[in-house]
């Protein structure tokens, strides 16, 4: 397992994950002030699975994502700088302020999207792997959803499809256990969603999502299976978010206390900073890649603020290619 | 006139326009349910997995929505999909994807992708196909920005817009009545491209513009024919395009006639000759000389015994009525 990862491997990954909590904390406070527009749907505390997942990927895999996106769109490599100014709604963002937070992503390192429609994501992340096997590219693609988008009839439609026609794809479900507030124990009679792998023939397999190394360990064994032999699999991370639905949610009233405290104190990058001061990393080592992540941010924010708004005349461009005004 | 060679069905002239496409450019496949070796129910793809290979005909499992994000998907990674969902029914199980996903990929995502791909539906009224197989959507689709909606009413322009339409690097709703599959016409030799945004005036008048597309072409020839033994000189517009949408050659013509009626098989409540009639009454309401009209279907679900069915269809003799009460005026 995951005792042969190196220690320098486990402080990028703790940097790759501190990057997203702090972006998330961040623009928590920023849509709070009024910076940032819209509302924010935080993936603090799933962090692992993100970027346990995308650390498997290579460049040209692809991702799609979810309305709680922030984390597999910045663990896929996207440009901190733009994303965040596409929070702000500024022209400088990948999508030129037409998305932000629930439609982040960046074609530039193969990440097709978060997508606020629960389960829109598989289809496209399918067709991508399509496209890959049409091209002999050799890429996969990996379709992010939660476990709400099982009760959804596009996850099974797709794993069908997609088992059917026999196409690279990995459906990740990270399962944080509400779909908004409704608990999964009752959305869903059967214990796992990756049960479900069995009705689809393709392999299936259950994950600690809080652990990094655990994700990182079963992705790599998982996307090697996808990559070869050109079929999908269904893996499900079982993980917690910290907040509520969306900013709005504080998640205290229908979830309760001790639940909440339990999976806080499997928060994702402190066990991962326990586990690096067992290998006998100073705590001064660790401070370090949080203040790094920290003056990313920072960075970010302050290139986001200083960026210029878009034209409001570009709102009527790019509705149909050839509209570019350029 | 255009140099004809020979006669072909419409749906022969669509396979044309599929397998030179196809030979033309290897991105270009077809993927949809019942796309086995018959090529479908209407075999609008028959012929294509022996002649290009299994890979470049998908046959699906049942699933429109799945079947529409996946050629997505495929098109926002260079490929260029052509999705055969059948009856235009089934296109409402994939909504979502058509509206929320297709129309708006690429603007949501600020042009980083193109979306190459074509939606093909066979709609309208026939032989009793009852409330859940008759149906025609084009209003809805040309409702999202983002969609291109074609309707063609001619073998030659099926083969010339499909072909256009697989060459378009954004989504085009393609969709081919049932009655008008089987029909038979002349068909250009060689490279034949219909460009969108061109309406065709398949009859020259001066007294009343009659503007429609699709099934309603033969409808409003035959009546034009009607009209003239009645002294009234109908000029007949094909629009072929919904979006883009060509007003110049509709405004142009009730400039002349003043005179507008407006006829399509769907229902007449917010079809899409309102937004026709809408277009003409912003820009040329002075050009106007009596009221318009519009021809369309019953706002009911289509039924099925026969007797039921053509009383909520539209046909000649309505567009003759509307034509003679639009011409009793001024």
């Amino acid at each position: 397992m995951s005792h042969h990862t190196s220690i320098e491997r486990m402080l990028e990954l703790l940097l790759k994950m501190a990057r997203i909590r702090t972006f998330e904390e961040t623009i928590e406070r920023l849509n709070r002030e009024g910076r940032i527009p819209g509302f924010l749907h935080t993936s603090i505390g799933q962090e692992a699975s993100a970027v346990g997942t995308c650390e498997a990927l290579t460049e040209g895999d692809y991702v799609t994502s979810t309305h709680r996106g922030h984390g597999h769109c910045l663990a896929k490599g996207a440009d901190l700088r733009a994303t965040m100014c596409e929070l702000y709604g500024k022209a400088g963002g990948q999508n030129g302020g037409r998305g932000g937070s629930m439609h982040v992503s960046d074609f530039g390192v193969n990440m097709l999207g978060a997508n606020a429609i629960v389960g829109a994501g598989l289809g496209i992340a399918v067709g991508a792997a399509l496209s890959s096997k049409f091209r002999e590219s050799g890429n996969i693609a990996v379709a992010f959803f939660g476990e709400g988008a099982s009760s959804n009839g596009a996850f099974h439609e797709n794993l069908n499809l997609a088992s059917s026609m026999g196409v690279p794809v990995l459906f990740v479900c990270e399962n944080n256990g509400y779909a908004h507030e409704a608990p999964v124990q009752k959305m869903l009679n059967v214990p796992n969603v990756a049960d479900f792998h069995t009705g689809y023939g393709i392999p299936g397999e259950i994950v600690d999502g809080n652990d990094v190394l655990a994700v990182l360990d079963v992705m790599t064994e998982v996307t090697d299976v996808v990559r070869s032999t050109g079929r999908p699999a269904l893996v499900e991370a079982k993980t917690y978010r910290h907040r509520g639905h969306h900013g709005g949610d504080s998640g205290r009233h229908y979830r309760p206390a001790e639940e909440i405290e339990a999976w806080l104190a499997k928060d994702p990058i402190l066990r991962l900073s326990r586990r690096l001061a067992e290998a006998g990393v100073d705590q001064g080592t660790i401070d370090g890649v949080l203040a790094d992540a920290q003056a990313e941010i920072d960075d970010a924010v302050e290139f986001a603020e200083a960026a210029p708004l878009p034209d409001p005349e570009s709102a009527l461009l790019e509705v149909y290619a050839g509209d570019s005004g350029e | 006139m255009i140099p004809v060679s020979r006669e072909t069905t419409f749906l022969e002239a669509t396979l044309e326009a599929v397998r030179e496409e196809m030979a033309r450019d290897d991105r270009v496949f077809a993927i949809g349910e019942d796309s086995g070796v018959r090529g479908g129910s209407f075999p609008i793809f028959k012929g294509i997995a022996q002649e290009f290979g299994d890979h470049r005909l998908i046959g699906t499992p049942i699933c429109e929505g799945a079947t529409t994000n996946t050629a997505l998907g495929a098109a926002m990674t260079g490929m260029r999909p052509i999705v055969g969902l059948h009856f235009a029914d089934f296109m409402l199980r994939a909504m979502d994807e058509i509206g929320d996903q297709v129309a708006r990929a690429r603007y949501t995502f600020g042009g980083q992708c193109d979306v190459p791909m074509v939606i093909r539906a066979y709609d309208g009224v026939v032989n009793s196909a009852a409330t859940q197989h008759s149906g025609a959507y084009e209003a809805i689709f040309a409702h999202f920005p983002g969609l291109k909606v074609v309707m063609p009413s001619t073998p030659a322009d099926a083969k010339g817009l499909l072909k256009t339409a697989i060459r378009d690097d954004n989504p085009v709703i393609f969709l081919e009545h049932k009655r008008l599959l089987r029909t038979r016409g002349p068909v250009p030799d060689g490279e034949h491209l219909t460009p969108f945004g061109q309406a065709a005036v398949r009859r020259s008048g001066a007294d009343v513009s009659i503007v429609g597309y699709g099934i309603m072409m033969a409808q409003a020839l035959a009546a034009a024919e009607r009209l003239a033994t009645d002294g009234i000189d109908a000029e007949v517009i094909d629009l072929r395009t919904l979006v883009p949408l060509d007003e110049e050659t509709v405004l142009a013509s009730v400039a002349r006639t003043g005179r507008l009626v407006v006829t399509h098989e769907s229902w007449r409540r917010s079809g899409f000759g309102a937004e026709v009639a809408a277009i003409v009454a912003e820009k040329g309401f002075a050009d106007l000389r009596a009221p318009i009209m519009r021809v369309a279907g019953e706002d009911v679900p289509v039924p099925f015994s026969p007797v039921l069915e053509q009383r909520v269809i539209p046909n000649a003799e309505g567009i003759v009525a509307a034509a003679h009460s639009a011409c009793a005026h001024g």
